[in-house]
């Protein structure tokens, strides 16, 4: 970094080249100020998500209608993998089958979903902020496109899977049954116990909805930040002296190349972890204590 | 790092592609899966059914296949014998007709002796008048003595 430090004076700094690539597309146009501003919407996180989300429902929508109980063909076969395969965890963890009907779509979807979303850390970290600053013509545009590096991308999945978990609580157990184990489990059916009972209980899920969304945001939020930090050392290529700079270079390509690839076993581990979870806690919704 | 509105938008978009999930990409692959399932199953059974049917037929033509030679052995048994029975009729007639040609040929025998006899007999008495009227030339009457001719013609 002490060395990109050292660009001419009209070149970011590296901490500078950071934090601008941290930077949301936002509705104000510039970084948000405050925590939490919900009068603020990240375009880029919307945008991108909304993509993949299409890109992911639209090839599985491909193949599903030309799909044929005879001898399937390579595209209908990778397809039908995935749906067995989310289709059997969703067998031994969801026990009614109702449900079942809604969640393991729903969990094929987020599996798709955020393996999409995680895979747009494998495009070049400067690529599309590049072409986004020279389409609108304004060097300084923000542009992340990542949205599981978004808490919000992630929260806003977590916090979609404890509304099902809600919903198949009072729909399972009846609103009365879900207050009532609220007020009683874990800890056991005594007066004392109500207040302890409940805290117990919002704290699990509060714990629950914000680790699920934290976990996923972590893991990609410190894969791009590691992209851009090997990036910055192959960008220092151009500024250093002497035998550093072909050394920073190979450096680029080799930290680089190995990052990348074990980054696709994150992308698909925090992909699966997440719908799992998100199978887990619902399944969790449906058992009484 | 900041929470924005972003996270309802992506709360409905979540919700938005599940649905759709559940609406246009599970179900035509699940049934197209269980239709397959269920057309394994009957080419299962109808390989169990085909291999049944083979060893029924396998054993019928075994059968079959037995009865013929059964048969096959009764009909070359039977015909040996209906063989040795004709052969042995043959002979039973071949015998009786040598016999009957044999008794032919003894009648004939023995008629030809007879007449032959009877011609002897004809001829001796001839002789025996000729010989006894060269005898008795002179004194014996053929006429007058014919009945002591014939009766020694008879006694010849």
């Amino acid at each position: 970094m002490a060395i990109a430090h050292e660009a001419a004076a009209n070149a970011p700094s590296a901490g500078e080249y950071v934090v601008h690539h941290l930077t949301q597309l936002n509705t104000t146009g510039h970084a948000q100020t405050s925590i939490v501003d919900f009068s603020v919407i990240n375009l880029d996180t919307i945008f991108f998500s909304v993509a993949m989300g299409l890109l992911g429902l639209f090839l599985m929508l491909w193949v599903a209608r030309r799909v044929t109980a005879g001898v399937p063909g390579r595209g209908q076969a990778a397809l039908e993998i995935l749906i067995e395969f989310v289709a059997n965890q969703a067998n031994s963890i969801i026990h009614s089958k109702e449900s079942r009907r809604f969640v393991a779509p729903l969990g094929l979807t987020v599996f798709v979903w955020i393996f999409l979303m995680n895979s747009m850390d494998f495009l070049p970290v400067d690529l599309l902020p590049s072409v986004w600053q020279w389409a609108t013509g304004n060097p300084h545009a923000f542009l992340r496109v990542v949205p599981t590096a978004d808490l919000n991308g992630t929260l806003g999945m977590s916090i979609s899977v404890l509304l099902l978990c809600i919903w198949y609580n009072i729909k399972i157990k009846g609103l009365g049954g879900w207050l009532h184990e609220l007020f009683t489990a874990p800890f056991g059916n005594h007066p004392l116990l109500y207040l302890p009972n409940f805290l117990m209980q919002m704290i699990e899920f509060l714990a629950k909805t914000v680790s699920h969304g934290m976990r996923l945001f972590g893991n990609m939020y410190a894969g791009e930040l590691l992209f851009m930090l090997i990036a910055l050392m192959g960008a220092a290529y151009g500024t250093s002296v002497g035998a550093t700079g072909p050394v920073l270079w190979i450096g680029h390509v080799i930290a680089g190349t190995a990052w990348a690839i074990f980054h696709i076993l994150i992308v698909l581990l925090q992909a699966f972890i997440f719908m799992m979870l998100a199978l887990v806690y619902i399944g969790q919704a449906h058992e009484s204590h | 790092m900041n929470l924005n509105a972003t996270l309802f938008a992506q709360i409905a978009v979540f919700f938005i592609l599940a649905w759709f999930t559940m609406k246009f990409v599970w179900p035509p692959v699940m049934k197209a899966l269980d239709e397959r399932a269920s057309k394994i199953a009957d080419g299962l059974a109808a390989a169990e059914r085909g291999r049944q049917s083979l060893d029924l037929a396998a054993k019928h033509s075994a059968e079959v296949v037995r009865e013929g030679k059964d048969k096959g052995a009764e009909i070359i048994a039977h015909a040996e014998q209906r063989a040795l029975q004709m052969i042995e009729e043959a002979k039973a007639q071949a015998r009786r007709e040598a016999e009957l040609v044999v008794a032919g040929a003894k009648a004939e025998i023995e008629q030809e002796a007879v007449r032959v006899k009877e011609s002897l007999r004809e001829r001796v008495a001839e002789l025996a008048v000729a010989g006894a009227e060269k005898i008795l030339r002179r004194e014996v009457d053929a006429k007058a003595h014919a009945d002591i001719l014939a009766a020694i013609k008879q006694d010849l």
